[in-house]
């Protein structure tokens, strides 16, 4: 045990004491969040305001047309005539100008044009588009003689609710959250398995080429530097997935100061990006931020967290055993390991797919199946946790899935040490699965 | 007492018998040759003594008991034929993680290594790494790291190779000195002038099986030719009545071998009843490189893989 230790100690200590540790650790999540920052700073800062000047002899926007915002603002000029206009739109005192003359019929077949000095982008034609028609829309339901009040209780949608059968609303935040939420932690759980799994192999394979592996094997037994190494790169994997969370939480917490106004910015940039807008909509029907920040409050954080945890792990001891035995059976020719590999890489394919129809149906036969399955429940079983208890996952279901897991991984480490043992030391030879598992039955 | 005792060893892989029922003693200080051409079994053999492989059948027995590798491995260090360090790894942390798992404390690894940094003059290698060394001197660095725990028997396969005449008589002396001190040293080589300098017994193994068991000196009476080297002021003529044959003249010597039934002393005194001016007498025997060749000659150099029915 004590052996396992000091490899594992030296497996973790090499690799953290590397200068690309310290790069991909530190310096990617923040080159991520810096771009991501820089992006939205950019689209939200957007250009200055577009001013256009509107003369309208009917009268008939200036009554019902909204107030300016930070990305079109409309003034009414009136007794202008169009070459005034135009006059002082060369002149630049403004970006565009709307002529209407007197007996046009705006609400009917005439078109209003934006004559524009300045190109236009796409969402601010939007935005005046969008302005423009609704306060034309107001105008002509004001003409049937609508009172105000009438008028707003008219464009009150109505709600559509679905309710658990023990009562509990089921918004669509919190589904939507849910869903993400499984598809993130089961993607990163795949991420985590192919990271750090070829680095065991890549390391398994550095030794044998360096010819070490017989000195250490004079020393440990093979079983435990397989072990040792797993568990050491194991650490490495951790301490960088805590390092990456730590650094996202307080950078999200510094954006504010980073950035100072820019939370308000987003708030009303959304609004006028038309994707945005939609989301916002969403937020909006179920009760605006608050809707999300209770969506976000319930879904049970410390049961994900915990059977991320768990899932990680595992997931990761029972796919890197298998990794390291891929390594050992492996010459200096890294083209050998791809085909050893496939085997490998086939569950962890399967069980993406599986997992990204899981976040939909958390309950199917398919998703039962994937997350029982210890080949996949990893990944898999992540989609349904997120769903919560008992509405993603019963709690006997998830216990089962551990112990079979826990199982897996064993039988795995078993199988893994017996070819690792025999592949360390052979060179020259070319190995296939027909022959690893000789020297499994050995 | 010995210190490793080898019973009807075997191991047999699925095209040939690596080790064939080989059976000797090494005794407690002594410096013992394993010797053998390519492919003769040497590293399976090694590797079953080390505890890397299970023999098939047979027994070990380690300081008079059954080998156990799990506690007995402490006692052994090996240096392998394929060296290996880690390339990336920093010189003295290298020794130190490599000693620790021999089973020594930090601080007992931390002073040992200092101990024979100094003796082999390493001191400035330490914050080094392994792919900054010449051959030689990583060659040292591993000879160090396998002896660097005291172990009671040490097992070197090819310790001198690619090492300069300087470098191999330091290492050469340390491994007298190990002897000295009541380890055993095993010395697996082809180089037979390096063994019968070193070794007090050897073994020569051919297609896995052992061949020839004794001491150098055993060995080499066992198989000498009967041949003398007779020096002369002036070479004398010979007549057919001589008790020998006359092998080869060199400037004023002759190389004689004695015939069947007859001793040397008859030889020294046909030339004396010549009154031949005699200067030199001495028997010439044969080099192990001799005795090894004509062993092993008439076997093919590569194994043929035989298909093995158990």
């Amino acid at each position: 045990m004590n052996k396992i230790l000091i490899v594992a100690r030296r497996e973790f200590l090499t690799r953290v004491q590397k200068k690309t540790f310290l790069l991909t650790t530190i310096l990617l999540p923040l080159l991520i969040f810096g771009f991501y920052a820089l992006m939205i700073y950019f689209s939200v800062k957007g250009s200055d305001t577009y001013t256009i000047a509107v003369t309208d002899q009917t009268n008939t926007l200036e009554k019902v047309m909204g107030s300016n915002n930070k990305e079109v603002a409309f003034t009414f000029l009136q007794d202008e005539t169009e070459a005034g206009l135009k006059n002082r739109l060369d002149n630049k005192e403004f970006d565009g100008y709307i002529y209407i003359p007197s007996g046009s019929d705006v609400t009917g077949r005439d078109t209003i044009r934006v004559i524009a000095g300045k190109k236009a982008g796409i969402s601010t034609i939007e935005n005046v588009e969008d302005r423009i028609n609704k306060a034309l829309e107001e105008k002509q339901l004001l003409s049937y003689n609508l009172t105000k009040l009438q008028l707003d209780s008219l464009q009150k949608s109505g709600k559509v609710k679905f309710v658990s059968i023990k009562g509990e609303e089921e918004s669509k935040t919190k589904a939507g959250i849910s869903y993400g939420v499984g598809f993130i932690s089961g993607f990163l759980i795949y991420i985590i398995l192919f990271i750090y799994g070829t680095m065991v192999m890549r390391g398994v394979m550095e030794e044998k080429v360096s010819r070490i592996s017989e000195v250490i094997v004079s020393s440990v037994k093979p079983f435990q530097l397989m072990m040792g190494k797993i568990l050491g790169i194991g650490g490495v994997g951790l301490l960088q997935f805590i390092i990456w969370g730590v650094i996202i939480v307080s950078l999200q917490f510094l954006l504010p100061f980073i950035f100072p106004g820019l939370a308000e910015q987003m708030q009303s940039g959304a609004m006028q990006s038309p994707q945005m807008a939609q989301a916002g909509e969403a937020v909006k029907n179920s009760g605006g931020m608050s809707g999300l920040m209770q969506g976000l409050s319930e879904v049970n954080f410390g049961l994900i967290i915990g059977c991320f945890l768990f899932y990680f792990v595992g997931g990761y001891l029972l796919y890197s055993s298998l990794f390291a035995a891929v390594g050992s059976a492996v010459n200096e020719d890294p083209q050998d390991a791809q085909s050893l590999l496939l085997p490998i890489t086939m569950p962890i394919i399967f069980a993406i797919v599986i997992m990204m129809k899981t976040v939909n149906e958390p309950n199917s036969g398919l998703a039962l199946f994937g997350s029982m399955f210890p080949l996949t429940s990893p990944i898999v079983m992540m989609a349904r946790v997120a769903h919560g208890i008992p509405d993603g996952v019963t709690w006997i279901q998830l216990i089962i899935s551990m112990l079979l897991l826990i199982g897996g991984f064993i039988f795995t480490t078993w199988l893994a040490g017996k070819i690792y043992r025999t592949g360390i030391l052979l060179y020259g030879k070319k190995v296939t699965w027909k022959e690893m598992i000789k020297w499994v039955r050995r | 007492m010995a210190i490793l005792e080898l019973n009807h060893l075997k191991k047999h892989y699925a095209t040939q018998k690596a080790v064939d029922d080989i059976s000797f003693t090494i005794e407690k200080g002594s410096i013992f040759g394993l010797l053998g051409p390519n492919g003769a079994g040497k590293t399976t053999l090694l590797r079953m003594i080390t505890g890397i492989f299970y023999p098939d059948d047979g027994e070990i027995l380690f300081d008079g008991k059954p080998f156990d590798p799990e506690n007995d491995i402490i006692h052994i260090g090996y240096m392998p034929e394929e060296r290996g360090l880690y390339k990336k790894m920093k010189i003295g942390e290298q020794a130190l993680y490599l000693a620790r798992l021999k089973g020594l404390s930090r601080n007992d690894a931390l002073k040992k290594i200092k101990d024979w940094f100094v003796r082999f003059e390493m001191q400035s290698w330490w914050n080094k790494k392994v792919e900054d060394l010449s051959k030689g001197m990583s060659q040292k660095l591993q000879f160090v790291t396998t002896v660097l725990h005291e172990p009671k028997l040490i097992i070197l396969d090819e310790p001198f190779s690619g090492l300069d005449p300087v470098n191999t008589n330091l290492i050469k002396d340390e491994i007298y000195n190990l002897a000295k001190r009541g380890a055993t040293v095993i010395f697996s080589t082809h180089r037979m002038e390096q063994v019968e300098e070193i070794c007090d017994h050897i073994v020569l193994l051919n297609k896995g099986q052992k061949i020839l068991d004794g001491t150098v000196q055993q060995v080499k009476q066992d198989f000498k030719e009967n041949l003398f080297r007779v020096g002369f002021e002036i070479t004398p003529s010979l007549d057919g009545n001589a008790p020998f044959e006359l092998i080869d003249t060199k400037d004023h010597s002759y190389i004689i071998k004695i015939k069947e039934g007859h001793k040397a002393n008859e030889a020294l005194q046909y030339f004396l009843q010549q009154n031949a001016a005699i200067i030199a007498f001495n028997e010439i025997l044969p080099s192990l490189n001799d005795i090894f060749i004509k062993l092993v000659e008439d076997t093919p150099a590569a194994r043929q893989f035989e298909a093995i029915t158990h």
